[in-house]
């Protein structure tokens, strides 16, 4: 697996909200976007899993230029997972049915095989207690767990996760920190658009910043954390400091 | 071990005998001010004998309800012919692929004209206009063209709650079935759908109970069902109360239809969320 951005742009109306993105992802690299709201790091991601249709620019999947206008996105959807910010669970299937729902539809797994694939991937997540319930019984951070198992389960060579917690309270977000910790480990590629500081320093290999809809600075997190080049990085991670969401 | 009830619980049990007893007085309150005051109304004796002559009721009720099967039959064929075009207008109307714009367009106008026009002018100009057009006796039976009128009719009402409900699905849904590689049929299918029709069943119960009653509208084409059934008795024994008996027939299936979605309902909301609020 690799990724190749090269000059994605992409606006809405008149407004700019990607201007010339190029970044390169390669296999088992953790990349961290990071900027201010309203800065392109969702749209950014929207647009690698063809939610968005680019303006210019061009979306390399080994080789492939994925943002070819008229390409088939389902094929290439497959292969790149997402999870959303809000979840975005089916909340009229149970939480085992919204794990194996693309498999059995997509890929044509039987049921009841899509089923135990799926019981698996709960498990793993210490989910399988909650397999018969539907969404809405569940706790935000079990739900975001249990999206992360539903894009898991089309077995994507890239996973791209939306402020995966920025919808959680405080004392829910550790244990869905420790699945993409887990994920890590077991070398998944992955685009995180976060806002946790001291997460994205510890689990990246590259962070990016981004800054009206440009990817302004990038490098190891040490670099980026601890020797910010550009100076609307460092008032970034100033304001964050103070904000009390990153230590010094 | 018996345990000593709570401060909340011996509260709750208070406010529990109170309600009752409170609901009960007001119901018998009610019950007697209509039974003493309506018959000191000057009209009462006529009108009783007019609309509840109990040895009318008796003789005509049999027949009657022979007749309310007819409707029942109608009613039968036409609800889910009714949901199904219904559901493929719904789906015509919402479809984004520019190639099926003519489709989108046609249910567009389809809706809106046919909501336009009441349901009983479409019972005379489909029950009388195409028998008139074909001239052909095989196809001249008036209940199939009253109940292609009704399903015309009704399919455009539903055709509107259905896309009320499609397009009450919020986007993410959308985006995070198509972000596992459904297609946008499979999203459709699996994602969209169940969740609408859920949402939307208590206004197509709503069209469904109507339907119901406008079943008797196709009697304007000569069947002879429980409305036109009373009509004649009334005629002939000059007394209204076979369209009470009539009227009773139709609560019949319509009051037992609305408790059981209701109940059906609350379930599924039961089922599928974790706490209601009181």
């Amino acid at each position: 697996m690799k990724l190749r951005l090269r000059g994605v742009r992409k606006s809405f109306g008149s407004k700019v909200v990607l201007d010339g993105i190029d970044l390169d992802v390669g296999e088992g690299a953790v990349v961290c976007l990071i900027g201010s709201s309203g800065s392109g790091k969702s749209t950014l991601l929207r647009c690698i899993n063809l939610l968005e249709p680019l303006d210019d620019g061009v979306i390399e999947l080994d080789g492939l230029d994925i943002a070819e206008p008229g390409l088939p996105p389902d094929p290439i959807r497959r292969r790149i997972g997402m999870v959303f910010q809000s979840f975005n669970l089916f909340p009229h299937l149970s939480v085992l049915d919204n794990v194996a729902l693309a498999p059995r539809k997509v890929l044509g797994v039987p049921t009841a095989v899509a089923r135990v694939e799926a019981l698996e991937l709960l498990a793993r997540f210490g989910l399988a207690d909650k397999a018969g319930d539907f969404p809405d019984r569940c706790s935000g951070g079990q739900q975001q767990r249990v999206a992360i198992a539903r894009a898991l389960a089309m077995q994507p060579e890239l996973l791209l996760l939306d402020e995966i917690t920025s919808a959680l309270d405080p004392e829910l977000v550790g244990e869905v920190l420790d699945v993409v910790r887990d994920l890590r480990q077991s070398g998944m590629t992955m685009i995180l658009a976060t806002h946790e500081m001291a997460f994205a320093r510890e689990i990246s290999d590259r962070v990016c910043f981004l800054d009206a809809g440009r990817i302004l600075e990038s490098g190891p997190p040490q670099q980026l954390f601890g020797a910010p080049q550009h100076d609307r990085t460092k008032a970034f991670l100033l304001r964050v400091i103070d904000a009390g969401r990153l230590e010094r | 071990m018996q345990q000593e009830p709570t401060r909340r619980q011996r509260w709750e049990r208070r406010q529990r005998r109170r309600s009752i007893a409170v609901a009960a007085l007001s119901s018998t309150t009610a019950l007697v001010a209509v039974v003493l005051a309506v018959p000191r109304l000057p009209g009462y004796r006529k009108v009783r004998a007019a609309f509840f002559d109990g040895e009318i009721f008796v003789d005509t009720f049999g027949p009657l309800a022979r007749a309310f099967l007819y409707d029942l039959q109608i009613f039968a064929w036409c609800a889910p012919a009714i949901l199904m075009s219904g559901m493929a207008i719904a789906l015509a109307r919402t479809a984004r692929s520019p190639a099926l714009f003519p489709l989108r367009v046609a249910a567009t106008v389809y809706t809106d004209g046919v909501r336009g026009v009441p349901v009983v002018l479409w019972i005379y100009l489909i029950g009388f206009g195409v028998p008139g057009l074909l001239q052909s006796r095989t196809w001249s039976n008036p209940v199939l063209w009253g109940s292609t009128a009704l399903i015309v009719a009704y399919s455009a009402y539903v055709a509107e709650v259905f896309r009320a409900g499609i397009e009450s699905v919020h986007e993410s849904q959308r985006a995070a079935a198509r972000s596992l590689g459904l297609s946008n049929t499979q999203t459709l299918r699996h994602v969209v759908l169940p969740q609408a029709v859920r949402r939307v069943i208590p206004p197509l119960m709503n069209d469904l109970v109507s339907l119901q009653k406008d079943v008797a509208l196709v009697s304007f084409l000569g069947p002879v069902e429980a409305l036109r059934r009373a009509q004649s008795f009334k005629s002939s024994l000059a007394n209204f109360t076979p369209y009470v008996g009539a009227a009773l027939l139709f609560l019949c299936v319509s009051v037992p239809l609305t408790r059981l979605t209701d109940h059906l309902l609350q379930r599924e909301r039961r089922r599928m969320s974790a706490t209601a609020i009181r």
